[in-house]
C-alpha cells in the first residue's frame, strides 16, 4: 500500500471514504423514507378515490406532517427552526432543552470522574479495598443501572431533591466506573524499575503518587474520560424521561413519542448525537493539549 | 427509632472490616486456600453492605417508599415469583436474547466485510466509532413506533445498540494477529478463508468476547429502557415504571434484583465461555 501524506492523505483516507459512506446512508435514508411513508399516501389517495402519480407520491412522502420516517431535509429544517429561529429561552427551542441536558451531563460527569479517581486511589493504596471493593465495582456494572434511573429520580423527588441533581447523580453513577477501572490500571502502570528507582530515592508514598503514579496514569484517565462523558450523556437523557417530561432532550423524545411527532424525535436524536460528538471531541482536545504539555505525544 | 438493630449492624460492620483486614494481610502461596480467601473477602464485603442497609433502614425507620429494607425486598421476591418470571420471560427470553443474537451476529459479519474492503474500513470505522459513543438508546421511541408495542421493537433497539460495539471490536481483533503468524500462513499457501478461520478469527476472540460482554449489559439496558416508551402489560421495564408510579418501591427493587441476577449470570457465563475458547491467551495461562 502506498503512503499518502498531508492534504492528499486527508482527502483519500478520510474525506472520500467517510463522505461516500455518509452519502450512501443519506440515499438509503431517503429511500426508506419514501418506502415507509408511501402506504399512508396510497391510503389517502384511495380514500379520496383519486389516482396518484408516482412523482406526486414521492413528493408527498417527503413532506408529511407526521411521517413514519421523516426525510433528512425535514429533520434539518426542524432543527434549523428550533435552534436558530427560536429565542433560546423559549420552551420550544432545542438549544434550551439541549443546555439543560448538557448541564446535568457535565455536573454528573465531574462528580463521577472525581469519585472514580478517588476510588482508584484508595484501591491502589489499600489491599483490603482492592480485594473487597474491586469485584463489586465490576458487578455493579452488570446491573442495568439505567433501568432504575426513573426510580432514583422519583424517590429523590419525594425527599425534595429535584432539578439538576438527581439526573446528575445517575450520570455520575454511570461515569464513575470507566474512570475507576481505567485509573486503577493507570496508577498501576509504572514499571517496576521506575518504582524501584523511587524507592532508592527514599520517596514517600505521596511523592511516589504525585511524581510517578499520577503522571503515568494521565493517558488512562483521558481515555476513560472519553467513555465516561459519552455514557453520562446517556444517563442524563434517560434521567429526563420520568420527570414528567419537563425539559431536556430526553423530555423532547418522550413528548415526541406521546404525540407521534416523529420529526421532533428525530431532531432531538440528532441534537443528542451532535452534543455527544462535541463533548467527546472536547475531552479529546483537552487530552491532546495536556499530553503535549506533559511531553507525552504519541 | 430502633437502635438495637442499628447497633448490631454497626458492630457487624466493624467485625467484618477487621476480619477483612486480617484476611487481606494473609500471605498465602496460592492454591485453593488463596482462592477461597479471594472469594471470601468480596463476599464478606457484600454481606456487610446488606447488613448495614438493613440496619439503617430498620434502625432509622426509613419509610419503605424511599428505601425498602433487604428483608422486605426478599419477601416481595418470594411472594411474587410468578409476576417476576413473566416479566423476565417477556423482556429477557424474548427481546434481549433475540436482539442480542441478531445484533452480535450482524456486527460480526459486517466486521468481516469491512475488514475485507479497505475503502469501507476507512469510511465505516470512524462512523462506527462515533455511533458507539452516541446515546443510541434514543432510538427507542422510534422503534416502538415502527415495530409496535410487543417485544419486536425492544429486540430492534437491542440490535442497533449491540451492532456497533461488535463491529468496532471485531475489526480491531481481526488486525490483532501478528505479521509473523500471517507470514507463516502464507508460507503454508493458505488462502484468505483458511487464514481467516484458522488464524485471524481465533486471534480476534479476546476482542470478540470483550464486545459480547459489553453487549450483554447494553442489551438488558436497551430492552428495559425501550419498555418505558410503550409495552404490553408485562415486562421488566413496564413493571418498573408502573410500580414507581404506584410507589411500590419494593417491587421495583425486586425487578432490579432479577435484572442484576440476569446480568451477572450472563456475564459470568460469557467469562467461562471465554476461558474455554481463549485458553491460549496469556492472561489465562498461569
Amino acid at each position: 500500500m502506498q503512503q499518502r501524506r498531508g492534504i492528499s492523505s486527508f482527502f483519500f483516507d478520510r474525506l472520500l471514504p467517510v463522505g461516500t459512506v455518509v452519502a450512501f446512508l443519506l440515499v438509503l435514508w431517503y429511500g426508506f423514507a419514501m418506502l415507509l411513508n408511501a402506504p399512508f399516501e396510497r391510503d389517502q389517495a384511495a380514500r379520496a378515490n383519486a389516482e396518484i402519480s408516482t412523482s406526486q407520491l414521492i413528493q408527498n412522502t417527503l413532506s408529511q406532517d407526521r411521517p413514519v420516517l421523516p426525510a433528512p431535509h425535514q429533520v434539518a429544517d426542524e432543527i434549523w427552526k428550533t435552534t436558530a429561529l427560536k429565542k433560546i429561552t423559549s420552551k420550544r427551542s432545542l438549544v434550551y432543552h439541549g443546555w439543560i441536558t448538557i448541564s446535568s451531563t457535565l455536573l454528573g460527569f465531574a462528580m463521577g470522574t472525581a469519585l472514580g479517581i478517588l476510588l482508584a486511589v484508595l484501591i491502589v493504596h489499600s489491599r483490603v479495598l482492592d480485594k473487597s471493593l474491586m469485584p463489586w465495582i465490576i458487578t455493579s456494572q452488570t446491573i442495568p443501572i439505567l433501568a432504575i434511573a426513573p426510580m432514583i429520580i422519583v424517590v429523590l423527588n419525594a425527599v425534595n431533591i429535584s432539578g439538576l441533581l438527581p439526573k446528575a447523580l445517575i450520570s455520575a453513577y454511570l461515569s464513575f466506573f470507566p474512570v475507576a477501572v481505567g485509573m486503577v490500571k493507570g496508577l498501576r502502570s509504572p514499571d517496576l524499575m521506575h518504582l524501584d528507582l523511587m524507592r532508592t530515592y527514599n520517596a514517600s508514598r505521596s511523592q511516589v503518587f504525585w511524581k510517578l503514579r499520577w503522571p503515568s496514569a494521565v493517558p488512562f484517565l483521558f481515555t476513560s474520560m472519553k467513555v465516561a462523558v459519552a455514557i453520562s450523556l446517556v444517563g442524563a437523557i434517560v434521567g429526563e424521561l420520568p420527570t414528567g417530561a419537563v425539559a431536556g432532550l430526553g423530555a423532547r423524545l418522550l413528548t415526541g413519542s406521546y404525540y407521534g411527532q416523529t420529526i421532533q424525535i428525530w431532531s432531538a436524536l440528532i441534537a443528542a448525537a451532535v452534543v455527544a460528538a462535541v463533548l467527546v471531541t472536547l475531552v479529546d482536545l483537552v487530552s491532546r493539549i495536556v499530553m503535549k504539555r506533559m511531553g507525552m505525544v504519541r | 427509632m430502633n437502635s438495637g438493630i442499628l447497633v448490631t449492624a454497626l458492630v457487624f460492620w466493624a467485625a467484618a472490616w477487621f476480619a477483612n483486614n486480617r484476611l487481606a494481610r494473609l500471605q498465602l502461596a496460592g492454591g485453593p486456600a488463596a482462592q477461597t480467601v479471594n472469594l471470601l473477602i468480596p463476599t464478606l464485603f457484600g454481606v456487610t453492605l446488606i447488613v448495614l442497609w438493613e440496619g439503617i433502614t430498620v434502625g432509622f425507620n426509613i419509610p419503605s417508599v424511599l428505601l425498602p429494607s433487604p428483608s422486605m425486598i426478599w419477601e416481595r421476591i418470594t411472594s411474587s415469583v410468578d409476576i417476576l418470571w413473566a416479566d423476565f420471560y417477556q423482556t429477557f427470553m424474548k427481546a434481549v436474547l433475540a436482539g442480542y443474537a441478531m445484533g452480535c451476529a450482524s456486527g460480526f459479519v459486517a466486521a468481516i466485510i469491512v475488514d475485507r474492503v479497505p475503502f469501507l474500513r476507512k469510511g465505516l470505522l470512524p462512523i462506527g466509532n462515533l455511533v458507539a459513543a452516541l446515546p443510541v438508546i434514543g432510538i427507542a421511541p422510534i422503534m416502538v413506533m415502527w415495530f409496535g408495542f410487543d417485544w419486536h421493537s425492544k429486540a430492534a433497539v437491542v440490535v442497533v445498540m449491540t451492532f456497533f460495539p461488535m463491529l468496532v471490536n471485531t475489526v480491531a481483533g481481526l488486525g490483532a494477529s501478528g505479521a509473523m503468524e500471517r507470514d507463516l500462513m502464507r508460507t503454508h499457501a493458505s488462502n484468505y478463508w483458511q487464514t481467516l478461520m484458522k488464524l485471524r478469527i481465533p486471534a480476534a476472540m479476546p476482542f470478540i468476547f470483550n464486545a459480547l460482554k459489553i453487549n450483554s449489559t447494553l442489551a438488558l439496558i436497551g430492552a428495559i429502557v425501550a419498555e418505558f416508551f410503550g409495552t404490553p402489560i408485562v415486562g421488566m421495564g413496564f413493571r418498573i415504571s408502573t410500580e414507581v408510579g404506584r410507589m411500590n418501591i419494593d417491587m421495583v427493587w425486586a425487578e432490579i434484583f432479577v435484572a442484576a441476577l440476569a446480568g451477572s449470570l450472563s456475564y459470568g457465563l460469557l467469562a467461562l465461555l471465554e476461558r474455554a475458547v481463549t485458553f491460549w491467551h496469556p492472561s489465562y495461562r498461569s
